[in-house]
């Protein structure tokens, strides 16, 4: 009879842990979205409650839209992480192709090559990628962020795209090698199409260090025109710190597309993270 | 196997290669090459052997800083290994019992804040902390303890540890994440042999799943250890580039920022700001050199 008495015990106890982290782990998003829909006073006289008639208010979010460029930061950040993760995808898929798929000489050099670039961060060679920038002269351009995040994104891209490759059966490219299908269609064609699934793994969590990256835009593109949404809002918040709507909403609208696309990619995402450990 | 011309191996590689090479590695050796060199006021560089090095480590005007930030960033990764990892175990230990309900939606929910910007994150508890707001205080005060509410974040003996406890509650999905990947790899088998024989569920987890997992806890060290030696973002957005109060935050990260740019009345310096990235360099590379040559050899053998 003890058995079950220790199970439910151990349940509950299973539960009250592991409920009360998520809370933790929620309650300062909560805090900060409700009290961004208040007015002032509705802020500093009830914190924990949420907005009501008498304290419902938008003006933070009018105050943040009217004072800085959000929608320009919001577009600036989309640009940047589409373009580095459609070269990180492509490049990097083609590497992977030729690294795991043909044998020549030099192969292991390159794959300790990009190897180093996982476990090296890319902040390191800062002073020299901002001098390299100078000279380009593509300092204050996205181009410049975008070509840093596809440097900084390949060699793990690279990695757990060749695992994938690797599993493709033979016989599928050495039939299409027979009926005489060249290397770049068999590429294009059929590998490209059987790996999607790797892709949008490595997609969903190489976005994100780049969607939150600070150290870049500060660095390489801080111009008003080329902000991105975590420069904008880190700039705009040491601004206006004692405007606590236009601080509460602009946090808001910075977590909101976050949040929005974790809903739909929650699954994908643990589901790589859970793969990709394991190998 | 087909014979298949080395061009197109090369236009394969090409792209990825070139970009890598020309933004991550060669950037890093230039940077390391920097180092050995320093800057006139004229804007010239001349080579200047291993002066750099000898002011950063010896000389007290910039040693101090450096050395002040090394201990800063050993205490802020401790505070990590301390706190965010075994809670990152134990929440994995728990997802991974068989027949928890809701386990999916709880590593759902417990990851969320991982994805979020450091600065945003940063932000978010610097207002929840400030005794402006008082949401803490008043929290605090719900279970009688308002007399301890300090504002932690502004106190020269606390804001790093808050900050570090910050950056737990934000990472420590990766470590959950991690373990919990390894904890389902384990082989039914094996767990249910151990149950047959009478083993407490409390025995199997110390002395069969944990051995097992060692190799992920290892990842998870040193993922633990870049991750804290590269950190910036976090100090920057809530203390600025000069980590106070009186630098009690400053990390590598924020120093070598400052003595890039510079701050205040010292002039930035690149040579400087390179030596600088070079000792970060060393570190991590120590750190990883460590975790490879011993640490995953040893472990290999306790994995299946």
């Amino acid at each position: 009879m003890r058995q079950p008495v220790s199970h439910l015990a151990g349940s509950s106890f299973t539960h009250l842990v592991l409920a009360g982290y998520t809370l933790l782990s929620l309650f300062p998003l909560f805090l900060v979205l409700i009290n961004a829909f208040k007015s002032r006073a509705g802020i500093f006289d009830a914190p924990l409650a949420l907005p009501n008639g008498e304290t419902f208010s938008t003006i933070g979010f009018e105050k943040v839209l009217g004072k800085a460029h959000f929608l320009g930061f919001f577009g600036n950040s989309l640009t940047v992480t589409v373009l580095s993760l459609v070269l990180i995808l492509l490049f990097g898929a083609m590497a992977a192709w030729a690294l795991s798929e043909y044998r020549f000489r030099g192969q292991r050099l390159i794959l300790l090559f990009f190897a180093f670039g996982i476990m090296v961060p890319i902040r390191l060679g800062t002073v020299a990628i901002l001098e390299l920038m100078v000279k380009l002269e593509l300092v204050n351009t996205l181009s410049a962020l975008v070509l840093v995040y596809t440097a900084q994104g390949l060699p793990l891209a690279i990695l757990i795209l060749s695992e994938f490759i690797q599993q493709i059966p033979k016989e599928l490219k050495e039939a299409a090698r027979c009926d005489g299908v060249g290397e770049f269609t068999i590429f294009f064609q059929i590998i490209l199409p059987l790996i999607r699934p790797a892709i949008a793994t490595v997609a969903v969590f190489t976005m994100v260090p780049v969607w939150n990256d600070l150290w870049f835009p500060l660095i390489l593109a801080p111009g008003e025109a080329t902000q991105t949404i975590t420069l904008g809002v880190q700039q705009f918040i040491g601004q206006y710190a004692t405007d606590w709507n236009a601080v509460l909403a602009s946090l808001s609208l910075a977590v909101l597309p976050v949040l929005v696309i974790y809903v739909f990619f929650s699954r994908q995402l643990i589901r790589g993270i859970t793969a990709g450990a394991v190998k | 196997m087909n014979r298949i011309a080395r061009w197109q191996i090369a236009i394969f590689l090409a792209p990825a290669l070139l970009i890598y090479a020309s933004f991550s590695a060669w950037p890093l050796l230039d940077t390391l090459g920097l180092g050995f060199f320093n800057t006139d006021e004229a804007g010239q560089q001349h080579f200047a052997g291993l002066a750099n090095y000898y002011k950063l480590l010896l000389d007290p005007q910039w040693s101090d800083g450096f050395w002040n930030a090394m201990g800063n960033n050993v205490e802020f990764f401790f505070i990590h290994m301390l706190v965010q990892n075994p809670i990152g175990l134990l929440l994995a230990a728990l997802l991974s019992l068989k027949g928890v309900r809701f386990a999916k939606s709880y590593q759902t929910l417990l990851f969320l804040p991982t994805l979020l910007s450091v600065v945003i994150i940063g932000f978010i508890w610097q207002l929840i902390l400030s005794p402006l707001w008082g949401v803490a205080e008043s929290l605090l005060a719900q279970v009688g303890l308002a007399e301890h509410f300090q504002p932690w974040l502004g106190e020269e003996g606390s804001a790093l540890l808050t900050l570090a406890l910050i950056s737990v509650w934000q990472f420590i999905g990766i470590p959950m994440m991690l373990i919990y990947a390894a904890l389902i790899a384990i082989p039914e088998e094996v767990i249910e042999a151990a149950r047959v024989e009478g083993a407490s569920a409390w025995r199997i987890f110390w002395q069969i799943r944990l051995p097992l997992i060692l190799p992920t806890l290892g990842l998870v060290t040193i993922l633990t250890y870049v991750g804290n030696f590269n950190a910036f973002d976090l100090i920057y957005s809530v203390k600025g580039a000069l980590a106070g109060p009186n630098y009690s935050t400053d990390i590598l990260g924020t120093y070598f920022y400052r003595t890039f740019f510079g701050y205040q009345s010292q002039i930035g310096s690149p040579t400087m700001g390179a030596a600088v990235a070079t000792l970060m360099f060393l570190v991590i590379l120590a750190g990883v050199g460590v975790y490879f040559f011993a640490v995953q050899r040893r472990l290999q053998r306790h994995a299946f």
